[in-house]
C-alpha cells in the first residue's frame, strides 16, 4: 500500500481544461472520495492516476515515486470500472485470476490466491459460473476480486456502484467500507453521489469545473463548506442562502438579513462591502414566532421522522427540516430562528466562505471517520 | 425488450406473416432453381443435357464428373476391347463413348489454387483489417475520417477499371500468374471492406476491457489479443465470409492475370466447354463442386453472417 501525492496536476483536451492545478494527498490506507457533478474532471483525474490518460502538466507520486509518465501496467494499481469490465468470455475464476496470469504466476498459486480472494468477498460458490449470468452485486464483487487479488499499491474506483439498483447499492456501500476496514488499502473512489461519499470516505475532494473546491473530512465539508458550490452540492436538501449587503469587520457577531438581526459565528477577517450570502442548513432552522425573520409556508414534504418545509421569504424560498409532528398549512406566516453557531457566511462574487469562529474549531471535526 | 418490439409498434398480424412467408418462399424457389438445374445437369449424360424439351426425369450418370476430372483420348472399339475389363466406374463410362482415360485433368490443381488464393487472401485481409480497424477505433489517428474515406473509395469503381494497369505492373514485378500475386490483389480489394466492417464491431466493444487488462499488467497487444479479439469473433467471422465469397467468386482479374500454374477455378471451368464438344455435364459438375466449400463455410458461420448482414440495424 502506498500514499498518493498529486501536485499541480493539469489536463487539457484541446481548448477544454478538464482538470486545473489539482493538489491533494491520499494518505496510506485512506479511503479517498472525489465527488462532483458529471464533467467536473474527477474521472479524468482518476484516469491520470491510473495511467490511462497522460497529464498535460503536474506530477503524480505513488509511494514517493514519480509515476507521472509511467505506463498503466508499470504502476501496480488496480482499477474498478463503472461497467465492471468483466470479460464475458471467461468465467468468474478466470476473471479474478487474470491479473495474476500477467505476472506469470504458477497455476497452483493463482488457484489458491483466487480462492482466498473469493472467500473474502463471499463469492467462492460462484467461481465456475459464467460472469454473464451474475446479478449486479455479484458482478461488482467479481470486479473487486480482480482488483484485490493482486494486492496492488492502491485501488481506483470509477463510480463502481453507479449501475446498481438502490437495494444493492446500499449493501455494497456497507460492504466496500467493511472491506476497506479489513484490508486498509489506499483507495481513490469517484462518485457523483454525496450519500456514497459521506458514508464511506475518510477524506473527500469536491470538484467542479476541473477545480478542487474543497478537500477535507466528510464532517468538515458538511459543517464548513469552503465555497457556495460545495454548500449547495452537499446536503439534501442543500444549504439555504439568504442574501445580505454591506461589509463585515473582524470581530462582528451579528448581521442584518431582511431587516432582522441574526447572530452569527464571530467573523475573523475584514470583508469590503459587497453582496454577501448567509448559509443555513435546513436542520438549523426552527419556527419561532418571536423571530423578526419571517416567511409564509409554501409547501411541505413529509418524510416520516422529519418534514421538509418550503418557506417563501422576501429573498426566495428556503427549506427547513423540522420534526414531523408540527402541523403547518400553506400560507401560514412563521418566524424563522436560526442556530447561530452553525451558520456560514459567503462572499457572493467569489463564492468563498468568510473565515469565522467555526473554522477554528476544526479539530473537532478531524476525528477519524468510519 | 425483444428485438421485434423494439422496431415495430405492433406485432405483425397473422395475415401479414403469411404474406411475408409466401413472398420469401417464392423468392427462395426462384433463386434456387438455377442451382438445382446445374446440380441436375451435372448428373446427366451429354445428350440428355441438351435434349429438347429439357428432361426433368433422366437416368443419372457420373459421366460429367468423370469428364471433369480426367482427360481422355478417342480409340477404336477393337483397341478398347483388347484392354481387358474396366478398372473403375469412370473407365467403364468413358469406354461406352469409345474413349480411354489418358490422365487427370487440370481441375483439381485449379480448385486447389482457388482454395489457397481465396483462404490466403481472406486471412490476410481479415488480419490487416482487424488491426487497422482497432487502430482507427481506439487511437487518435490524424485525418482518420479522410483515411477511412480513402480506404472506402478504393471500392467505388469496378475493380476491372484498374485491370490493365495492374496487369502491366504485375508483368514487371513477376507477379503474373502467381498465387502470391492473386493473394495480394484480393487482399487489397478486401481490406477496405474488412476495415469498415470490423471498425463497427470493435467500436461496440467497450474500451474498458483493454484498459482493465493494461492496468492488470498486460501490454496493449496482449490486451488486444486476450480481451478484444475473443469478443470480436462474431464480427471477424462475418467479415471473413464476405471476403471469402468475393475472393472465391472473382472472375475478371483471375481470367486476366492467371493462365497457367496459378489459375483459379472460375476462369478454368468455362474452358471445359471447348474440349471435345459442348460438355455441359462436366461444366455443371465443376460448378457444383466449386459451390461446396463456400456452402460449407457459410453454413458453419451462418449465425455470424446473419449478424454481419443486419449489422447496424440491430442495436442493444
Amino acid at each position: 500500500m502506498a500514499e498518493i501525492r498529486i501536485e499541480h496536476l493539469r489536463k487539457a483536451f484541446g481548448d477544454f481544461v478538464a482538470v486545473q492545478d489539482s493538489n491533494f494527498v491520499v494518505e496510506d490506507g485512506e479511503f479517498f472520495v472525489m465527488l462532483g457533478p458529471s464533467g467536473c474532471g474527477k474521472t479524468t483525474t482518476l484516469r491520470m492516476i491510473a495511467g490511462l490518460e497522460l497529464p498535460t502538466g503536474g506530477k503524480i507520486l505513488l509511494g514517493g515515486e514519480d509515476v507521472t509518465m509511467r505506463r498503466a501496467r508499470e504502476r501496480d494499481i488496480a482499477f474498478v470500472f463503472q461497467l465492471f469490465a468483466l470479460y464475458p468470455h471467461m468465467n468468474v475464476r478466470k476473471n479474478i485470476g487474470f491479473p495474476l496470469l500477467a505476472q506469470g504466476m504458477p497455476g497452483a498459486e493463482i488457484r489458491s490466491r483466487v480462492e482466498e480472494t473469493a472467500k473474502l468477498l463471499r463469492i467462492d460458490h460462484l467461481l465456475n459460473k459464467s460472469v454473464s449470468g451474475l446479478a449486479g452485486g455479484d458482478r461488482q464483487r467479481v470486479a473487486l476480486g480482480r482488483a484485490i487479488v493482486r494486492r496492488p499499491k492502491c485501488f481506483l474506483m470509477d463510480e463502481p456502484l453507479g449501475t446498481l439498483d438502490t437495494e444493492f447499492r446500499d449493501l455494497m456501500v456497507h460492504e466496500l467500507r467493511e472491506l476497506h476496514n479489513r484490508i486498509h488499502a489506499t483507495t481513490v473512489y469517484v462518485t457523483h453521489d454525496q450519500m456514497e461519499a459521506m458514508s464511506m470516505a475518510d477524506k473527500i475532494a469536491v470538484m467542479n469545473h476541473g477545480v478542487i473546491e474543497q478537500f477535507g473530512t466528510p464532517r468538515e465539508i458538511y459543517d464548513r463548506p469552503a465555497t457556495m458550490f460545495v454548500a449547495d452540492f452537499i446536503g439534501s436538501p442543500p444549504m439555504n442562502f439568504l442574501g445580505f449587503g454591506g461589509g463585515l469587520s473582524k470581530g462582528a457577531r451579528e448581521i442584518v438579513v431582511q431587516g432582522a438581526k441574526v447572530a452569527v459565528p464571530e467573523v475573523r477577517e475584514d470583508v469590503a462591502p459587497a453582496e454577501m450570502a448567509l448559509g443555513i442548513r435546513p436542520e438549523h432552522i426552527r419556527f419561532d414566532d418571536a423571530s423578526k425573520l419571517r416567511g409564509a409556508i409554501y409547501g411541505t414534504e413529509y418524510l416520516g421522522t422529519t418534514q421538509i418545509v418550503a418557506v417563501e421569504t422576501a429573498d426566495g424560498i428556503i427549506k427547513a427540516r423540522v420534526p414531523a409532528e408540527i402541523r403547518l398549512n400553506p400560507g401560514d406566516h412563521v418566524g424563522l430562528a436560526l442556530s447561530s453557531a452553525r451558520l456560514s457566511l459567503f462572499a457572493k462574487g467569489s463564492g468563498r466562505a468568510v473565515r469565522t469562529e467555526i473554522h477554528e474549531s476544526a479539530s473537532q471535526g478531524r476525528a477519524h471517520h468510519g | 425488450m425483444s428485438l421485434t418490439s423494439a422496431h415495430s409498434v405492433v406485432a405483425p398480424s397473422a395475415t401479414s406473416k403469411r404474406v411475408a412467408g409466401t413472398i420469401i418462399v417464392a423468392y427462395a424457389l426462384i433463386s434456387i432453381v438455377p442451382l438445382l438445374w446445374i446440380f441436375a445437369t451435372s448428373f446427366k449424360t451429354p445428350p440428355d443435357s441438351i435434349a429438347y424439351p429439357p428432361k426433368i426425369l433422366f437416368q443419372p450418370s457420373v459421366e460429367g464428373y468423370c469428364n471433369l476430372f480426367t482427360t481422355r483420348t478417342r480409340q477404336t472399339p477393337e483397341y478398347i476391347n483388347s484392354l481387358g475389363p474396366a478398372t473403375g466406374l469412370c473407365d467403364e463410362t468413358v469406354r461406352k463413348r469409345n474413349m480411354v482415360i489418358a490422365g487427370p485433368s487440370n481441375f483439381m490443381p485449379r480448385f486447389v489454387n482457388s482454395l489457397i488464393i481465396a483462404f490466403g487472401s481472406t486471412f490476410c485481409a481479415v488480419f490487416l483489417g482487424t488491426l487497422s480497424a482497432y487502430g482507427f477505433s481506439r487511437f487518435k489517428v490524424p485525418l482518420a475520417d479522410d483515411l477511412l474515406f480513402f480506404i472506402l473509395s478504393t471500392r467505388m469503381m469496378p475493380p476491372i477499371a484498374v485491370a490493365i494497369p495492374i496487369y502491366l505492373m504485375y508483368r514487371e514485378l513477376g507477379l503474373s500468374d502467381t498465387a502470391l500475386g492473386m493473394i495480394l490483389l484480393y487482399t487489397a480489394v478486401n481490406v477496405s471492406l474488412a476495415v469498415w466492417l470490423l471498425k463497427g464491431f470493435i467500436d461496440e466493444i467497450p474500451r474498458e476491457y483493454e484498459e482493465a487488462a493494461m492496468i492488470d499488467g498486460y501490454t496493449r497487444l496482449q490486451a488486444f489479443w486476450r480481451t478484444v479479439l475473443p469478443q470480436a469473433t462474431t464480427g471477424i467471422a462475418a467479415t471473413a465470409i464476405f471476403c471469402l465469397i468475393f475472393a472465391w467468386n472473382e472472375y475478371a482479374f483471375a481470367a486476366l492475370l492467371t493462365s497457367g500454374t496459378a489459375q483459379t477455378a472460375p476462369p478454368f471451368i468455362p474452358t471445359i466447354i471447348g474440349e471435345g464438344g459442348q460438355d455441359w455435364p462436366a461444366v455443371a459438375a465443376g460448378t457444383t463442386i466449386f459451390l461446396v466449400p463456400i456452402l460449407v463455410f457459410t453454413i458453419l458461420l451462418r449465425k455470424q453472417l446473419l449478424r454481419g448482414i443486419t449489422f447496424g440495424a440491430v442495436r442493444k
